[in-house]
């Protein structure tokens, strides 16, 4: 039996000290190597596109900095342009957003087709900095240029009968090729409330970072509703109804379990298949918290005053 | 084969093997991972452990039915390789997805089917990898490291599940894998009905070269020499030293195959 015998030398061994912050260190040590992983500042593309005029700027992400052209412009999710992430953007080339117009159908004193230019020439043009949360708990930062819904809602006078407003996305296999494969029921078609759709926060879009939408975040008019997820949000509109009663929505045609009519950004209802509670920021390493109604609570909560959340998902 | 000829295949392998990663980490370096990079590396560790774990599962079918013997022996480094990629993605998502955070973790085996099925997916496949070296198969005995090896079918459905749950709708790419798989799988059976069908018929020389139950390497029965390091083909030593471990399956004499 030999005797023990330390085998390093008293001055080798780690400091207390130090061995007890010795997680910090592994947290540093993570952090600087995934710090090589984010996308770098330095690359970031500046913005492209024709430049708008902008009436007046409203910053409403807490003065939060937008996320990067690049990551707004390359990475999204348009399955009609393809499913992965970096498809729409590889793909946008083939959608034609002029000439284009948008048929303004059912419960409305004054059905009309509008060309999409003239429709943004109606209203001053805002930008609107919104905070993004999309359902797959990722989010971003994104300045939109576009004017309230409420304002067009006003000029087209629904009837009383209108109590809800459906928004369709073009439906062309050649412009939007992923049509072509069933992923999901296309047209792509989502839905708001009226008194959602009339709410000041609700945007329709023409153009990010003071430039025209590009064709992967629905040029040349999307629909923006930042307390509720990505999906919501229909891109490359030409038809937006005004009904009695609540029409099928792509996402909640699909899944029901998974996707909800209202989807309202809600941390404590989990999606079936993972967390709803945290988010990561595009760019950013560390999840966030995600907030109710993704941080315009004060705003819109008292539109679901009595209305139970957690089934009216 | 030459020895030569197969340690370059080997080598071969390995640096193959190793590619995947060493885009990932030169998209890291280069910006190659796009807006997400965090879900970008889950991503294509997961698609990589799926991939490799396919191919790992080639060699057999394609020795029973086309009578190729390389593929055998680079088996069980695709399979090894899939461990270290499961192993990678695991590790991704438990460090850097979720930065540890215990909690989400927990729930995610225990209220997510999703989730506990890739876990579980991935706990399988420790024993075989566990298992690999050629001493495992000595101590369980080849017909019983073979047992427990079809875990791996177990793997790869689970595997896929795991997929086709993680997409949101396009569940394309999954259902490739699993056609793929499904058609491996095919191949065995029918190489084991020709099996049994030669065998019901005339019965057949006892070891046909290239058509035996060790993947195309002649048996070679080899004195056991505990402790120490083997060269040239092992799992050929390995089963060659278990005298009669493959004749006792078949009743006409023709040894099992793996």
């Amino acid at each position: 039996m030999a005797r023990w015998r330390p085998d390093i030398a008293e001055r080798e061994a780690t400091p207390e000290a130090l061995y007890l912050r010795r997680r910090e260190f592994l947290a540093l040590g993570a952090a600087g190597a995934v710090g090589l992983l984010l996308p770098r500042g330095a690359r970031a593309g500046e913005p492209t596109g024709a430049a708008l005029q902008v009436a007046r700027k409203v910053d409403q992400a807490g003065g939060e900095s937008p996320t990067p052209w690049d990551s707004v412009t390359g990475y999204n999710n348009f399955y009609e342009l393809g499913t992965s992430k970096e498809d729409p953007s590889r793909n946008a080339g083939s959608l034609r957003p002029r000439p284009w117009t948008v048929t303004i159908a059912g419960e409305v004193k004054k059905p009309q087709t509008l060309d999409v230019d003239a429709l943004a020439r109606m209203f001053p043009l805002e930008e609107r900095v919104y905070r993004m949360r999309c359902v797959e708990a990722w989010s971003m930062v994104i300045p939109w240029v576009g004017f309230p819904l409420a304002d067009l809602v006003r000029r087209l006078e629904p009837t009383s009968r209108a109590k809800y407003v459906a928004f369709q996305t073009l439906l062309d296999r050649d412009q939007l090729p992923g049509q072509r494969r069933p992923v999901l029921p296309w047209p792509y078609v989502e839905a708001l409330r009226i008194d959602e759709a009339t709410h000041p926060l609700t945007l329709l879009a023409v153009g990010l970072y003071g430039r025209a939408l590009p064709g992967q975040n629905g040029a040349p008019l999307r629909l923006v509703v930042p307390w509720k997820y990505g999906f919501k949000g229909a891109k490359s509109i030409v038809r937006i109804t005004f009904l009695a009663d609540r029409p099928h929505t792509t996402w909640n045609d699909a899944a029901p379990d998974e996707y909800g009519f209202y989807a309202n950004v809600n941390p404590d209802v989990d999606h079936p298949r993972w967390s709803q509670a945290r988010e990561r920021r595009i760019g950013e390493f560390f999840r966030r918290k995600t907030l109710p109604f993704n941080g315009y609570a004060a705003e819109v909560a008292s539109l679901y005053a009595g209305l139970d959340l957690r089934k009216n998902y | 084969m030459t020895r030569a000829r197969i340690r370059l295949l080997k080598a071969a392998t390995f640096a193959a093997c190793c590619l995947p990663l060493a885009r990932i980490a030169w998209d890291a370096f280069t910006g190659g991972l796009g807006a997400n990079p965090i879900e970008a590396v889950l991503n294509r560790l997961g698609f990589w452990t799926l991939t490799l774990l396919t191919l790992s599962l080639v060699p057999t079918p394609a020795h029973d039915l086309l009578g190729l013997a390389w593929p055998v022996r680079v088996r069980r480094m695709l399979g090894l390789f899939t461990f270290a990629y499961a192993t990678l993605h695991l590790c991704w998502y438990v460090g850097v997805d979720q930065f540890f955070d215990l909690h989400v973790l927990a729930k995610d085996v225990l209220k997510r089917k999703f989730m506990a099925v890739g876990f579980v997916g991935w706990l399988l496949l420790v024993p075989l990898a566990v298992t690999s070296t050629d001493r495992w198969v000595r101590r369980l005995g080849y017909a019983r490291w073979k047992r427990l090896h079809r875990l791996v079918y177990a793997v790869a459905a689970l595997g896929v599940v795991h997929f086709v749950w993680r997409v949101k709708a396009d569940a394309l790419r999954p259902y490739v894998f699993a056609a793929i798989l499904a058609a491996l799988l095919g191949a065995r059976a029918a190489a084991r009905l020709r099996a049994q069908v030669s065998r019901a018929g005339a019965p057949r020389p006892r070891s046909s070269p290239g058509r035996t139950a060790s993947g195309g390497i002649p048996r070679r029965p080899a004195p056991r020499r505990r402790g120490c390091r083997r060269r040239g083909p092992p799992r050929a030593r390995a089963r060659g030293w278990r005298r009669g471990a493959g004749r006792r399956a078949g009743p006409t004499g023709t040894p099992s195959r793996p």
